[in-house]
């Protein structure tokens, strides 16, 4: 077995309508910077331990499916790394 | 009082569970709030799942709690044409838990709201509209603020096919406009059948409009009626 982190990041799919990105662009708007668009994300962080690389990709995919993402408005992806 | 056990299941962190039970014992159905670690009551002959913010909204409103093992148990008695109905928080725990489809998100405003609104029914041959006409006008008061229902086009349309649009949101003479649309929700859809007519999930809050003290409308009576 080896040390994994998993990083899954989930996200609006384009096109759904994210209002506290919308909200937090207008404070950095309202604070002087200027920006074309802002989008926001969730990003988890989970260690576990896995056979392989991508035995820890299917389980923190597994996760996002059950989870983490709701398939109706969320994408999201799975990066491995060893911890 | 008719022969019927309605369990109202109370989440850490839900709050109108109480409110349910007072509403429900107002018309005449015998309800009882049920910690959601003891399980259902064999005896449970209808399902409220109550507003309010289970496990503080973590996540996302909803989440957690539909995956209390619960929720199993609410999900085989649907299936068994038990009459479930989710309020609010309710109503986003059971499309988080997939007893319907779609989700509710933040609302466009950004904001919570906390308002009356007008609801079109748009099935009156359901048992939670069988006290309605079709068309008819209601008002019940809203409260959250992640109650924007979002659908993908595809799941959208068999939605709409399958008239499974329970109410939608409109003005104070049935006009579904975007004025009257208070969150941003695809369609103006405040609530929704699930895949039995027995299931179904609403934002607004019918427990919060029956009881005659409490202020400006009953309208939502009809609706907790269906257990009778």
């Amino acid at each position: 077995m080896t040390a994994y982190t998993a990083t899954v990041t989930v996200r609006l799919k384009r096109g759904v309508l994210d209002p506290e990105a919308e909200t937090t662009q207008q404070a950095l708007e309202r604070l002087g910077f200027e920006l074309s668009d802002l989008r926001s994300a969730d990003r988890f962080e989970v260690d576990l331990d896995a056979a392989d690389a991508d035995e820890a990709a299917d389980r923190a995919d597994e996760m996002a499916e059950r989870l983490l993402a709701n398939p109706t408005i969320h994408d999201y992806e799975v990066a491995v790394a060893e911890r | 009082m008719v022969g019927v056990t309605v369990a109202v299941v109370q989440f850490g962190g839900s709050n109108c569970d109480r409110d349910a039970v007072r509403a429900l014992e107002h018309v005449g159905v015998d309800a009882e709030r049920v910690w959601h670690e003891d399980g259902l009551p064999a005896d449970a002959e209808g399902i409220v799942l109550p507003g309010g913010f289970s496990y503080g909204d973590y996540l996302r409103a909803g989440a957690m709690a539909a995956r209390a093992p619960i929720m199993e148990e609410v999900r085989e008695a649907a299936a068994d044409g038990v009459p479930v109905i989710g309020v609010c928080n309710g109503a986003q725990i059971g499309s988080e838990s997939g007893l319907t489809d779609g989700a509710f998100t933040t609302n466009a405003s950004a904001r919570f709201q906390c308002e009356p609104v007008h609801l079109r029914v748009e099935r009156a041959d359901t048992p939670w509209t069988a006290a309605y006409e079709e068309g008819e006008v209601i008002e019940v008061p809203i409260a959250h603020g992640e109650g924007r229902f979002e659908i993908d086009e595809a799941a959208h349309a068999d939605l709409v096919a399958d008239d499974r649009v329970l109410f939608r949101y409109c003005d104070a003479d049935g006009n579904v406009t975007d004025a009257a649309n208070p969150n941003g929700s695809t369609d103006n859809v405040a609530g929704v059948l699930g895949e039995r007519e027995s299931v179904a999930v609403l934002m607004p809050h019918p427990e919060r409009a029956t009881l005659p003290d409490l202020g400006r409308s009953t309208d939502g009576a009809g609706i907790l009626r269906a257990f009778a």
